[in-house]
């Protein structure tokens, strides 16, 4: 018979880890875009910029309000003492995310008149101020969280240290890579080619931020360290820096030789082996240091009836998304004409 | 526990009303919007009559705009059971977060899959899966109503669960009788009903304005204004009526399981049969009597059990620490129920003039449709309103307190974020009103009329984004 109360809550983290990363790599280009107006000043490539990501954003976007729904639903416990416990970024992430989402129509409803600007600044501004604050809740989930007995018990700004920063730069950085990379995939001419140029810079930056994060994470509890330097374990951790280098090594040279579709996977696996690290780091806490995934985690019976629905549905959502991607294939130009 | 600060309670509460309230309005807009667009194109294809394109063509700006808000306001509610409500979610997150999480993935991937398509892919998908677009993204809508007037009317009128002693969370024991509780059928018919009226007299108002302005500038109206205004006024004066007799049994399932909530709502402090119906007043929680009655004899008992004799309710039955703010909920109640009456007498008045074939000539009808274009909206608004309060002082009806259910977070971080929601949603959803309004202030396009379908269709996809063309005949390829 097998042990539903200890196993589902395991399947559950999988999942969750995985729409995570889904969100982590398809948001993390939109906002990259977004971010990357500040070094695009000329309004039609900005256009273009846009228009690369206007007919899909939301799908991606959607995968974040899974993740939260998710978690509310199975992992009650950590949704309970995490929002609490980064309630000030999280509701600042939410309110850039506000101007990141209307800028999409509103800037183009407003074209030539004043108010245009204000949303292409929101775009950008909002797009960078949500990318730090997730990088920054995840460096305050790594680095931990006061709980009593059960329920968040810190102070309102708890989450902000040096390390939390240094994560928020770090996923700015990597969704600055992300953009560059889509757009040197998805566009043409002089974007594409000042892409490359700023992908090959972004890519360095990226790198540094990894190594530190890498450094620092173990020197944060005795049991990251532990994970990461035991004998078996570290058959397993070990390939994952050599990855890191050699995806990089990849990543250097398509941008260099030209290549369109490389870089952008190239900087999907860095986001992969990073999010796998902070999985290796924290497992099997849901709230470290305190809580475990089985002491968040709500009834088998919840479990099993989401996981049921789960296991139907998300195939079905992953072939019409994958459809819809399809329909929108292929490099984005200006269009003559309308500017 | 430590008991939260009293004013942290007030203002968490403040903020999710004011969040969701923002929300709903554009959720309603795009049920609404969603089947009248599906309705157009369904038409276009059938008839080929350009009026129906154009007028698809002209509400999918409209579409897209409210879309986006509601994406954004929505995605702050699925963050904010946890960031406000974290004792509720934590003790009923097992039921409503799970229910929560089939609405995204039944509905909002749904949704937002096809969204792009609808959107921007007239000319790159045939014109059949282009409809097929625009229903998925409608069926999507109608989904996600569904599964989170499902979860709130499981808070109303809880069933299928036990309550773990350890931990005094609800477990799911049903989830038939969770999804299907006793307030859910009503409540879904109701708000349903509210978003199509809502969008009915949004456009039947649009099509009004520019009869009016034609009128003052002498022109005709168009073909395309006059097919809106039509099938706005069929709406009005078929939905409206329906609405009531929803309303009215919805009424009557909240008195069966919610008495406090129906005293309170008619503001009746001693239990009577041959209950007289108040239609004004001002109920006073401290003296338990409601001041300036002007009350119609035995209406109350009639209207509440269809019956002269029926036994009413008075909040006197109930303990001073379960009634529900009695003075916002008669407003609240009597504000939407006027609204409705209003609108039906609108649809009524649109059949008569049909009938005396003075529908599209009506001056003083036209003013009227036009002053009212936010009543749908507004009567929503004040429903919502009378269902929430009505609930208090109880998020999960009769089990779970509200101020046992709020989180442990910092008075000040609650006023600075209270301050921020404020202004952001001032900002952004009053820009994006005034965005909505000027677009609406534009007559349908009537240059592309001559033009072929399909011509027409390749403009409207360049035209709503510009630079969004494919060339993936020039893509290097690699
Ligand atoms: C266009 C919108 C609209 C209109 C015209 C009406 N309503 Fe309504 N009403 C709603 C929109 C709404 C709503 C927003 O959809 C609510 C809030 C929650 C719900 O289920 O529906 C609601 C709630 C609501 C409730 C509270 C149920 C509860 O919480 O237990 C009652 C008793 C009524 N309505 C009754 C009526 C009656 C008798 C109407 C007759 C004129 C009426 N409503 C018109
Ligand atoms: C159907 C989805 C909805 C759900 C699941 C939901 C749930 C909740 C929850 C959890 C609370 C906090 C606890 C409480 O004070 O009772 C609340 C309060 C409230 N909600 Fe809703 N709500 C929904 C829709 C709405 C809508 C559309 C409105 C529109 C106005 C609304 C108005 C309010 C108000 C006014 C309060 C505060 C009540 C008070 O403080 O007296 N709700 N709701
Ligand atoms: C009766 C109340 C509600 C109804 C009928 C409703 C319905 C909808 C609909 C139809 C959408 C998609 C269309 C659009 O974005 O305009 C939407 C978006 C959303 N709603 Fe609501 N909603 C309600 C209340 C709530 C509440 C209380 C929450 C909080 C849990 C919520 C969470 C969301 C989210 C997260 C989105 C954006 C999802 C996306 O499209 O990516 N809604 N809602």
């Amino acid at each position: 018979m097998i042990d539903l109360a200890y196993w589902l809550p395991v399947v559950w983290a999988v999942i969750l880890i995985a729409a995570i990363s889904i969100y982590v790599v398809l948001d993390g280009f939109d906002l990259g875009i977004g971010m990357l107006f500040a070094v695009e000043h000329d309004s039609g490539r900005r256009d273009v910029m846009m228009n690369t990501i206007a007919p899909v954003w939301d799908g991606n976007e959607t995968w974040m309000v899974l993740g939260g729904a998710v978690m509310y639903g199975v992992f009650p416990g950590a949704y309970a003492t995490l929002l609490p416990a980064f309630y000030l970024p999280i509701v600042l992430m939410l309110l850039a995310l506000i101007f990141r989402g209307v800028a999409f129509e509103f800037r183009v409803m407003t074209k030539g008149a004043k108010q245009e600007r204000l949303w292409t600044m929101g775009f950008m501004v909002g797009s960078g101020i949500g990318a730090f604050c997730q990088g920054a809740i995840l460096g305050g989930v790594i680095q931990g969280v006061k709980v009593t007995e059960g329920a968040f018990a810190g102070g309102p700004l708890d989450w902000l240290t040096p390390f939390s920063i240094l994560c928020g730069f770090a996923v700015m950085c990597g969704y600055a890579l992300l953009g560059a990379t889509w757009l040197v995939w998805r566009t043409t001419g002089q974007l594409e080619d000042s892409c490359r140029h700023w992908a090959r810079r972004l890519a360095f930056g990226l790198i540094v931020c990894i190594v530190a994060v890498s450094i620092w994470t173990p020197l944060l509890h005795a049991p990251y360290l532990r994970r990461w330097t035991e004998w078996p374990n570290l058959l397993f951790v070990a390939p994952v820096p050599v990855l890191v280098a050699v995806l990089g090594g990849f990543l250097v040279a398509g941008l260099r030789k030209g290549h369109s579709k490389g870089p952008f996977l190239c900087a999907l696996g860095w986001f992969f082996l990073c999010l796998s690290g902070f999985g290796i780091s924290i497992w099997p806490y849901a709230v470290p240091p305190a809580l475990t995934l089985w002491d968040v985690s709500s009834p088998p019976s919840s479990q099993m009836f989401q996981l049921v629905g789960t296991a139907i549905l998300l195939p079905i959502i992953l072939t019409y998304t994958i459809y819809s991607y399809r329909v929108f294939r292929g490099k984005v130009t200006e269009a003559d004409g309308y500017h | 526990m430590h008991p939260p600060h009293d004013l942290a309670l007030l203002l968490a509460r403040f903020q999710f009303a004011f969040t969701v309230g923002v929300h709903i309005i554009f959720p309603a807009f795009s049920i609404g919007l969603a089947a009248y667009l599906a309705v157009l194109e369904g038409l276009w294809l059938k008839t080929e009559r350009s009026v129906f394109l154009d007028l698809y063509r002209y509400w999918i700006k409209i579409f897209s705009i409210v879309f986006g808000m509601g994406v954004v306001s929505g995605l702050v509610m699925s963050y904010e059971f946890g960031t406000n409500w974290s004792i509720f979610s934590q003790k009923a997150g097992p039921i409503t977060g799970v229910l929560l999480s089939y609405e995204v993935m039944t509905a909002f991937f749904l949704e937002a899959g096809f969204l792009g398509v609808m959107l921007f892919g007239m000319n790159k998908v045939g014109r059949g899966l282009h409809f097929a677009a625009t229903c998925c993204v409608s069926v999507g809508t109608l989904i996600s109503m569904t599964w989170i007037l499902s979860s709130n009317s499981w808070m109303q009128t809880p069933q299928g669960y036990s309550i773990d002693p350890a931990t005094g969370r609800f477990m799911p024991e049903d989830w038939l009788a969770i999804i299907f509780n006793p307030s859910f059928p009503f409540r879904l018919i109701h708000m349903g009903l509210a978003a199509f009226l809502s969008v009915a007299f949004i456009v039947g108002a649009t099509a009004a304005w520019h009869m009016l302005k034609a009128r003052r500038e002498g022109r005709n109206t168009s073909e395309a204004v006059r097919v809106m205004f039509s099938m706005a006024m069929w709406m009005a004066a078929i939905v409206a009526p329906v609405q009531i007799m929803a309303g009215d049994a919805h009424g009557l399932n909240t008195l069966k399981y919610q008495p406090a909530k129906i005293a309170a709502m008619e503001g009746d402090w001693e239990t009577e049969s041959h209950a007289p119906e108040m239609l004004f007043g001002i109920p006073n929680m401290q003296t338990e009597r409601t001041d300036y009655a002007l009350k119609v004899p035995l209406l109350g008992s009639l209207i509440l059990t269809h019956s002269l004799d029926g036994k009413v309710p008075g909040l006197k039955d109930f303990p001073k620490d379960q009634r529900p703010p009695s003075p916002v909920i008669f407003f609240s109640f009597r504000i939407m129920v006027g609204l409705g009456m209003l609108m039906a007498l609108v649809g009524f008045w649109s059949l008569w003039l049909r009938h005396k074939k003075t529908l599209f000539s009506n001056t003083a009808f036209h003013w009227v449709a036009l002053c009212m274009a936010p009543a749908g909206f507004l009567a929503l608004l004040c429903g919502w309103v009378t269902t929430e309060v009505g609930r208090q002082p109880w998020t999960v009806y009769g089990l779970l307190r509200t101020s046992e259910s709020v989180s442990p977070v910092a008075l000040s971080s609650i006023a600075v974020t209270m301050t921020a929601f404020v202004v952001v949603y001032v900002l952004v959803f009053g820009s994006g009103i005034g965005i909505l309004v000027r677009l609406l202030g534009h007559a349908p396009d009537q240059n592309e009329h001559d033009a072929s379908p399909d011509h027409a269709s390749d403009i409207m996809a360049t035209r709503m984004h510009p630079g969004l063309i494919d060339a993936s005949s020039d893509n290097k390829g690699h």
